[in-house]
């Protein structure tokens, strides 16, 4: 059974977090989802639109929003920047008040507004098919936007498990641990490095506490800054896709994993994830 | 039109729950259209459609009915035939002309003061939508 | 002819100052039947009620009319008024120009005046159609019975027993005592919780007066004030209580041991049990979910293959009056009753909501009363504060406020009462235990409003040195075998960081299990919450609207002991009230069938709640007819009524009719 949706890759996923959207791609193949790409899509609105008035904040998500009404799917975003604008200018949408001025801006009628998706959603659904055994500890972060504010999220707010719940179907043991949806630093990386280090380390410090051997993400900038202020040691930052990907088999090449700061190859094989490259 | 200008409404209100409802919205001041004329009746399941029916052939534009909300009914079941009897009658009233939108029913407890303020702004505002009785359009 | 009088209503401002009450008199004064119309500034004032004796008399009134607040406030006053000038009081009628009128359009005098008008004409349409009624008497079942063995309902117990009244105290666990007798110590006294409430338990078992059926329920009722009828189902406690000594052989021999629900699962206890030691009645009952002897029974009914469990039957073996008695069942016995008081009280709000702070996923995090527990001298470390992870005595101890209170996302909106007090309780006696503990208490605001309370909680600051924190918590984490509190101190604008041994969460108070279910049979409503509602938040916040039903302690909101033994006193007050009376005077407002226009379809007896239509043959024909003493006057019966022949009185077609017609002309 083939399922289809249509996919929002963004800015991130084409710039510095092409493993996600490489991973994703290769994973979602594999597993029978068909992802096809929004035609001609826009930037979500990301964090910097909501500043500059509620008009242009909710006609740039719906851009995206009218193209998978108009492809008659869901639409699927894996980065949680994108997923949370997408979710919440749907919910907005949902008022005729909104939905007349945007449709104004815009010059043209969104339609039926399609349901909102984040990967995590779809991976949760899908039976697991592991071909290597991931046998390491696993911390699932959240970060901000997946789960909050609640309206937008899917699972709880302060102690979700989604992403626990799909690591441990395909095989790996997730750790549990109390910093899941702590602040990495976001957006603050360039104005506030010293904080966003802070930030970030302490997410990490506690993730090895709790025994985990690597950190599991599903949003570009929690992969960035984790990646970047790694602390005392170097505990590698994976996409959730990457490491489902290794269960599938794919090679580090194909889930181009090179592209991590921190190099999680030789934690990979000695955990014998990886045989070959 | 009532004398202030907006929609006439009349609300059937069950003595437990809603008419005192509507009190607390008195005692918390919780200010609400002055449209609307309350009708106190033992129970929602009290409210006969020839109640309503003549309501409307009184001028009314929108006829609430609020009673106690499911599972609260101080006499057990009354509501539930309110809801029944109401889910009938709406289709026959659009049969005949009137808007079924123009009856409504509500559950309100005694302590929602502000849900039944909020239910008698919300009903003028959908009466206002509708415009004056007759004029289907 | 009808000679109506209309009065009205200033209430002081609340009224004229919105509504004009001159223009009402003159526009009302020329109504068809208005023969008389006087204003006051309070008319339920005695100079008020006077005025309208005195106009019923002097002008023949033959209606009266009272333009004021809500008829739920004042409609028996002014009945009481009329009949005590000689008029039935049922030809009484209120038109409601404060809580529907001025109260809630204060900001258009002009639209609030046109309206009073008109429900001042509403009143006067309606009430040429109100006849007089006279109540039926209904003779008085003294006695009352009492729902919930806690506090509350033990003091309500109590004080009816005093008065020379007979009492059925019904709890559904093993033994009356409810969440006080959890309690390590009460505020602010720090009187210890047991000693000055079993007492009162001793006694309410030895009053000849008190008939107590504890492990029983209330499983329906029917009737009405002065006779409920009252099915209570006592469950098996396969022990003879007769026999039973009490001895206690039983459950210290029993092998079985689970966890104790009383010590809320941070304690053992066998299975056959009663629940701590000062418990009342002092006889056990068999757990049938976790006894081996059940057990092997269940498997040998079942007849399934394999191991048989242990007959075991130690209990029975070792008992020395022989009271086990396995064979016993369930029994339901109905009772009739007069009054009844509601005292189902609170349990505490489940904290797991609340991922963040870990309960059930750390040990050491624990709630208020899961401390009181570990702080009693009969609790399962017989007072010794240990941590439930490893045994070791807490140095640290961080509370957290409002768990569930005063947030309405996750929680409830309301304050749970209780919380800021036993919080500087617990701090103060942490230190008398220990004095290395150190206490923080992370509060949002310290409400402390009852007699004696402030200054407690100076001393949990002062004395016991608890540091108080205004703001809330963000995270409670593992790290380094403590348990990292992170928060803000609002009043410095920073984070704080505790690293405590033992959390402790003030968990929200909510109404009882079940008390949603006691409330629906009985016919009193509850609120969004699921706590009971009282008939007036002020000035009757015992009774209920269903006559004769009382309420007692934290099932209407949380309260704290004094205020539950208030309650439970009030609540007495008001059945002793009722009980003290041969018969009472009931509501003639019950529907009525006209013989000659029924056509004997039936459809009323089929929509009655209360059964109390039956039929009747009247000249050959087979027509509906009403018991009174069961009718509560709903009028379901008449909205489903085709001919018309069968009305509330009270309520008629032609009463509603005339309002209806009345309006905008």
């Amino acid at each position: 059974m083939t399922k289809q949706v249509a996919y929002f890759p963004g800015c991130a996923l084409e710039g510095s977090a092409r493993e996600y959207d490489v991973s994703t791609r290769r994973v979602f193949a594999a597993l029978g989802v068909e992802l096809l790409e929004v035609p001609d899509w826009v930037c979500c609105g990301a964090s910097s639109t909501h500043g500059r008035g509620q008009e242009v904040a909710l006609a740039l998500p719906a851009h995206a929003l009218r193209a998978a009404s108009q492809m008659g799917l869901p639409l699927m975003s894996p980065c949680a920047m994108c997923y949370s604008r997408f979710k919440l200018a749907s919910l907005e949408l949902a008022h005729p008040e909104a939905r007349a001025r945007t449709e104004a801006a815009l010059g043209q009628d969104i339609g039926e507004l399609p349901s909102v998706l984040h990967p995590l959603q779809v991976l949760d659904e899908i039976a697991p098919q592991a071909t290597v055994p991931l046998d390491i500890k696993v911390a699932s972060y959240y970060g901000c936007l997946l789960v909050r504010p609640p309206a937008a999220g899917f699972d709880d707010q302060e102690n979700p498990t989604i992403m626990d719940r799909i690591v441990a179907g395909w095989g790996a043991q997730p750790v549990s641990w109390a910093f899941k949806t702590e602040c990495c630093g976001a957006g603050m990386a360039l104005a506030r490095p010293d904080m966003v280090a802070r930030l970030s380390r302490r997410v990490l410090e506690q993730a090895r506490q709790a025994g985990a051997e690597v950190v599991v993400v599903a949003c570009p900038m929690c992969q960035a800054n984790l990646d970047l202020y790694t602390g005392e040691k170097d505990t590698p930052v994976l996409y959730i896709t990457q490491l489902i990907g290794l269960a599938l088999g794919l090679s580090p090449r194909e889930l181009m994993l090179g592209r991590h700061l921190i190099n999680p190859l030789p934690l990979l094989r000695a955990k014998g994830l990886v045989n070959h490259g | 039109m009532d004398m202030n200008g907006g929609p006439r409404i009349v609300g059937f209100l069950c003595n437990w729950c809603s008419y005192a409802g509507a009190d607390m919205a008195g005692t918390s001041r919780m200010s609400y259209p002055p449209n609307i004329r309350i009708i106190r009746v033992p129970c929602s399941g009290r409210v006969d459609p020839l109640l309503v029916v003549k309501s409307f052939q009184q001028g009314a534009d929108g006829v609430l009915v609020a009673g106690c909300h499911p599972g609260d009914c101080h006499y057990t079941e009354g509501n539930y035939y309110a809801r029944r009897r109401f889910a009938l009658l709406r289709p026959l009233l659009d049969f005949v002309g009137i808007e079924q939108e123009r009856l409504r029913l509500e559950w309100v407890s005694a302590s929602e003061g502000r849900k039944f303020s909020r239910a008698v702004a919300s009903f003028q505002e959908e009466l206002e939508r509708l415009g004056p009785r007759g004029h289907r359009g | 002819m009808v000679k109506v009088g209309v009065f009205l209503c200033h209430c002081g401002r609340n009224i004229s100052e919105v509504v004009d009450v001159p223009r009402v008199a003159e526009a009302v004064r020329h109504l068809p039947g208005v023969t008389y119309v006087d204003e006051n500034k309070y008319m339920c004032s005695e100079p008020g009620q006077a005025a309208i004796r005195q106009a019923i008399t002097e002008h023949g009134l033959t209606r009266v009319v009272v333009a004021s607040c809500s008829p739920r406030m004042h409609e028996i006053t002014f009945r009481r008024a009329a009949a005590q000038a000689g008029l039935n009081p049922y030809l009484v009628e209120m038109a409601n120009l404060r809580e529907h009128c001025s109260w809630v359009h204060a900001d258009d005098h002009e639209a609030a005046t046109l309206k009073a008008i008109e429900l001042v004409k509403k009143a006067v349409a309606r009430i040429s159609y109100n006849e007089p009624l006279t109540p039926q008497p209904i003779p008085m079942t003294r006695r009352a019975l009492v729902i919930g063995g806690g506090i509350a309902g033990i003091q309500a117990a109590l004080d009816i027993a005093a008065a020379g009244h007979q009492v059925t105290l019904v709890e559904r666990e093993s033994t009356i005592g409810g969440r006080m007798a959890q309690l390590d110590k009460t505020f602010p006294t720090l009187d210890c919780s047991s000693c000055i409430l079993t007492p009162k338990m001793v006694e309410v078992a030895q009053n000849p007066n008190i008939e107590l059926l504890t492990y029983s329920e209330v499983e329906s009722v029917s009737g009405f004030v002065g006779s409920f009828e009252v099915q209570i189902r006592k469950r098996a406690t396969l022990v003879d209580h007769v026999k039973c000594t009490g001895c206690g052989i039983c459950w210290e021999k029993c092998p079985e041991k689970v966890p104790s629900e009383f010590d809320l699962a941070r304690g053992k206890r066998s299975s056959i049990y009663i629940p701590f030691p000062q418990a009342v009645p002092v006889k056990p009952v068999v757990d049938q979910v976790h006894c081996r002897y059940i057990k092997y029974q269940e498997f040998e009914a079942s007849g399934a293959e394999g191991k048989k469990p242990p007959q075991c039957r130690i209990c029975e073996k070792l008992c020395p009056p022989q009271a086990l008695a396995w064979d016993q069942e369930d029994e339901a016995v109905t009772e009739k009753f007069g009054a009844i008081v509601v005292a189902t009280g609170y349990d505490p709000f489940d904290p797991t909501v609340y991922g963040e702070f870990g309960y059930g996923q750390y040990p050491d995090v624990i709630t208020g009363l899961e401390l009181e527990r570990l702080l009693s001298a009969s609790g399962p470390t017989e007072g010794h504060v240990l941590r439930p992870s490893d045994g070791t005595p807490p140095k640290t101890v961080v509370f957290l406020s409002c768990i569930g209170s005063r947030d309405e996302e996750r929680g409830k909106a309301y304050c749970s009462q209780i919380c800021c007090m036993y919080m500087a309780k617990h701090a103060i006696v942490l230190k008398e235990h220990d004095p290395e503990v150190q206490s923080y208490i992370f509060y949002i605001d310290n409400r402390a409003v009852g007699k004696g309370y402030e200054e407690f909680s100076r001393r949990a600051q002062e004395d016991a040195g608890a540091v108080y924190l205004r703001g809330r918590v963000a995270k409670v984490f593992p790290q380094d075998g403590k348990l990292v509190v992170m928060g803000e101190d609002s009043l410095i604008g920073r984070q704080v960081e505790i690293a405590a041994d033992m959390v402790v969460l003030a968990a929200a108070v909510v109404p009882s299990r079940g008390a949603d279910e006691v409330a629906r049979m009985l016919n009193i409503s509850y609120d969004s919450d699921h706590f009971l509602v009282e008939a007036h938040p002020k000035l009757r916040p015992v009774e209920t609207h269903t006559d004769g039903v009382f309420l007692a302690g934290a099932c209407v909101s949380p309260c704290d002991v004094p205020q539950s033994v208030s309650r439970g006193s009030a609540a007495a007050a008001k059945t002793l009230a009722l009980l003290s009376k041969e018969t009472l005077v009931g509501e003639p407002t019950t529907a009525v069938v006209d013989a000659l226009r029924c056509s004997g379809c039936q459809l009323c007896l089929e929509v009655c709640p209360f059964n109390a239509i039956s039929t009747q043959v009247v000249a050959g024909r087979t027509v509906a007819s009403v018991n009174e003493g069961l009718c509560k006057g709903c009028g379901l019966c008449s909205a489903v009524c085709r001919p018309a022949a069968i009305g509330v009185k009270g309520s008629t077609h032609k009463q509603l009719l005339a309002e209806v017609a009345s309006l905008w002309t």
